[in-house]
């Protein structure tokens, strides 16, 4: 399949999940047993990717010390956690890697 | 100045400290394209057609890798879905708008625009208010991501390695992540989702996001009916 078709694919997909309810609802109330396992969809799919990037970012599963990503990713999700604000996440995530880079 | 523009400067200035973080990542996006196969236009294409950085990284990974192309489009796909959740916590209020605000506003819906827009909202707030501070937290960041990713593709090779930037991408997600944990059940999503998601780094084809986001979707929903039967 063409890679712009794919795209183009991706986009209206996308498109339609944005407009579900705005479209298909109006200002009616969301039955809970769509809305409840919808709320969980972005914990399981975020955690999905961003796990594997801190324990096995270079392929392979890599707990050592020689994983500085590890060690730089705990600290940014306690910034996380505490700001809850994604720009000081990456300032300290990406200061803590930068310095563990230049001290080990 | 009227009404309208006034909620459009809140809303663009609500979201401006979302933007140092999200003009980087756009960033990294850019030079993530310049740095496959995929041709820079199809490529680019993905930030104005899709609008949404990790589905996109996701896609550009997909596609360089030569997957399956149902693979490759289920997988952004299933990453974006957590969209639906933002237009089901929108709509309410948005049932307020004309028909064809509510067919056009949904395209620049983004984690950061959602996240800006449901914290301003009130139960009696006006359309007004409604229409233009969205618009103005999500169409300043609709125009910082794609100078981000033009000008990420246009840098392209010339970031060095050293830097580390895609760690940016883990971050980004890290953020993301933290309000979404904070119930029992969405933490049991994200650790069996992140868990399983290690486990199953060697299936093929991006095959593994998929199998674990839903395993975290149901281990959630588990712990989600325990809770409240």
């Amino acid at each position: 399949m063409s890679p712009w078709l794919i795209v183009l694919l991706v986009a209206l997909g996308t498109y339609l999940t944005r407009l579900s309810f705005i479209g298909i609802l109006g200002d009616r109330e969301i039955p809970t047993s769509i809305e409840r396992p919808l709320r969980l969809v972005a914990p399981a799919a975020i955690a999905a990717i961003a796990i594997p990037e801190l324990i096995a970012p270079a392929g392979p599963v890599d707990l050592s010390f020689d994983n500085l990503r590890l060690f730089a990713g705990l600290i940014a999700i306690v910034v996380a956690w505490k700001t809850r604000s994604i720009g000081w996440t990456i300032a300290t995530g990406m200061t803590s890697l930068w310095l563990l880079d230049w001290l080990f | 100045m009227s009404l309208s523009r006034v909620r459009f400067v809140e809303g663009a200035k609500a979201v401006s400290p979302i933007l140092l973080g999200a003009v980087p990542f756009g960033l990294i996006v850019g030079v993530t394209i310049a740095g496959t196969d995929i041709n820079n236009w199809v490529g680019w294409s993905t930030s104005w057609l899709v609008f949404a950085g990790a589905a996109q990284l996701v896609l550009i990974e997909l596609l360089n890798s030569g997957s399956l192309a149902a693979v490759a489009i289920a997988t952004p796909l299933i990453i974006n879905l957590r969209h639906a959740m933002y237009s089901a916590a929108l709509a309410p209020h948005f049932g307020k708008l004309s028909s064809a605000d509510r067919l056009w506003l949904p395209y620049v819906l983004t984690d950061q625009a959602f996240v800006i827009s449901a914290s301003r909202y009130e139960p009696d707030s006006d359309a007004t208010t409604i229409k233009y501070f969205y618009l103005g937290a999500a169409l300043t960041l609709w125009v910082g991501w794609q100078i981000g990713t033009i000008v990420g593709i246009t840098l392209g090779a010339q970031v060095p390695a050293e830097w580390s930037l895609d760690f940016t991408i883990a971050l980004v997600f890290l953020g993301l992540l933290a309000p979404a944990v904070s119930t029992r059940p969405g933490l049991v999503a994200a650790v069996v989702g992140g868990g399983v998601a290690v486990l199953a780094l060697d299936f093929p084809n991006g095959t593994g996001i998929i199998v674990a986001a839903t395993a975290g979707v149901v281990a959630g929903s588990i712990a989600d009916w325990r809770l409240h039967k």
